[in-house]
């Protein structure tokens, strides 16, 4: 029986692999689950800063903010690109990743500097392995993302920017449609675009301000960047898990076929081997009446 | 009844309160600010501290933590924008320093021009290969 032990051995690995990916697929549904409740749970803060911080610059004409004012010559751009820290998701950093790049490329075109503040570390290691300027990286964010843990690689990007070292700052990340589908975007973060600050009915009235105006407008819009990169974080998460969910759920598809067609060759080889066998001991009654 | 007026505590992770309260009382940066309801539009930094609610039919107050934030206040409406960090000039600025660090830090041993040829050619081979898997997968249907 030629051949027969080695297909039963390829079946048990399948079927080991099988069990792997069963319940990485299992662990994956119930995280989606959790990082999707984060992601909604970020919703009320980011909505209502956003309104504050629309009012704000409505409100103040009088002092404007770097982060509002939008730069006539674009010398140099900041990325900030986020991505998972694992991989075994699909082609959801493969996505996002070639779309930053291509985005990259252009720029490179015209000539403008390019840095990179990859968050996760399938982005930061393909960015060091491309030789990109990284100003800042954020690797091991885990799975519950701290705003905390964010705060010091994003204040490089946005020190760059007030400083004039970077005119514009990017952000890339997957965009959470739905569990099958994840779309990578690249959009401006800074500086803030203004159809997203346009408030809704800001009339004539006014805050007081304490301790002055410009400190306070300082901070929101601070928090109101950092809750922007925080929204695309935990967004991002709930597209890893979803396509990690939906890509190991592919796997364990997959090696249920393979075992499929496994088992048949395996049955196919011992039914030869039978028929020999047999023939054989005909053969040989045969040859001695 | 006394007057109550809306109360809603938020983090940038989670929303922690959200109903009505007679009295808000807020750790401002200038001093302890209480609110009332109809107070007129007011947005201050707030330190680190506990925020009061009265609310009402209770004699007890409720306390929340916060580790700073911003407070906006609305005739009706008080929101607290909670930060969950320990926020401060020079504790970012610290922060900062060290993820720029290690930036630098990773930046060493390496070439600087972007290589873009061949990081196009390793994405087109994941792309590739993504396919193939689920081109296999169509021909495949178990």
């Amino acid at each position: 029986m030629a051949g027969s032990k080695e297909i039963r051995t390829k079946i048990k690995s399948v079927e080991n692999t099988r069990k792997i990916t069963r319940a990485m697929e299992m662990v994956a549904a119930a995280k989606m689950r959790k990082s999707q409740q984060r992601m909604r749970a970020a919703r009320p803060y980011a909505e209502k800063i956003r309104q504050v911080a629309a009012h704000l610059s409505h409100a103040n004409s009088e002092y404007s903010h770097p982060y509002l004012v939008k730069r006539d010559a674009v010398k140099n751009v900041g990325i900030i690109l986020i991505t998972s820290d694992k991989g075994l998701c699909g082609g959801l950093n493969t996505n996002v990743l070639r779309m930053a790049l291509a985005q990259m490329k252009q720029f490179e075109a015209k000539g403008t500097g390019i840095r990179v503040t990859p968050i996760g570390n399938k982005g930061f290691s393909f960015m060091s392995r491309i030789g990109a300027k990284i100003e800042s990286h954020l690797i091991g964010l885990g799975d519950t993302p701290r705003i905390e843990s964010m705060i010091g690689t994003v204040k490089v990007m946005l020190d760059a920017y007030v400083a004039g070292e970077v005119d514009a700052v990017y952000i890339s990340y997957n965009h959470f449609v739905n569990t099958m589908k994840q779309e990578p975007v690249f959009e401006q973060l800074l500086p803030l675009s203004g159809e997203n600050l346009n408030a809704e009915g800001s009339g004539s009235w006014d805050y007081i301000y304490e301790p002055d105006a410009q400190a306070v407008i300082d901070e929101m819009l601070l928090r109101y960047v950092e809750s922007l990169v925080y929204t695309a974080v935990s967004e991002n998460q709930a597209a890893e898990q979803s396509a990690r969910m939906v890509a190991m759920k592919a796997a364990s598809d997959n090696a249920k076929a393979v075992i499929g067609e496994l088992k048949l060759v395996y049955n196919k080889a011992r039914q030869a081997a039978i028929t020999k066998e047999i023939s054989e001991i005909v053969g040989g009654a045969a040859a001695v009446s | 009844m006394a007057m109550t007026i809306q109360v809603d505590v938020v983090s940038a992770e989670e929303s922690i309160f959200s109903g009505l309260a007679e009295l808000v009382i807020v750790p401002g940066e200038t001093g302890e600010l209480g609110i009332y309801p109809r107070h007129t539009p007011l947005l201050t930094r707030i330190k680190p501290g506990s925020v009061r609610l009265k609310l009402p039919n209770q004699t007890e107050d409720t306390l929340i933590y916060v580790s700073g934030g911003m407070l906006e206040v609305q005739p009706h409406i008080v929101t607290i924008l909670a930060d969950t960090a320990i926020r401060g000039g020079d504790l970012d600025e610290a922060r900062a320093l060290e993820a720029k660090r290690a930036a630098e830090e990773s930046m060493k041993n390496r070439t600087t021009d972007i290589d873009y040829a061949s990081a196009q050619a390793e994405l087109a081979e994941a792309i590739a290969q993504l396919r193939a898997i689920q081109k296999l997968r169509h021909k495949n249907p178990h």
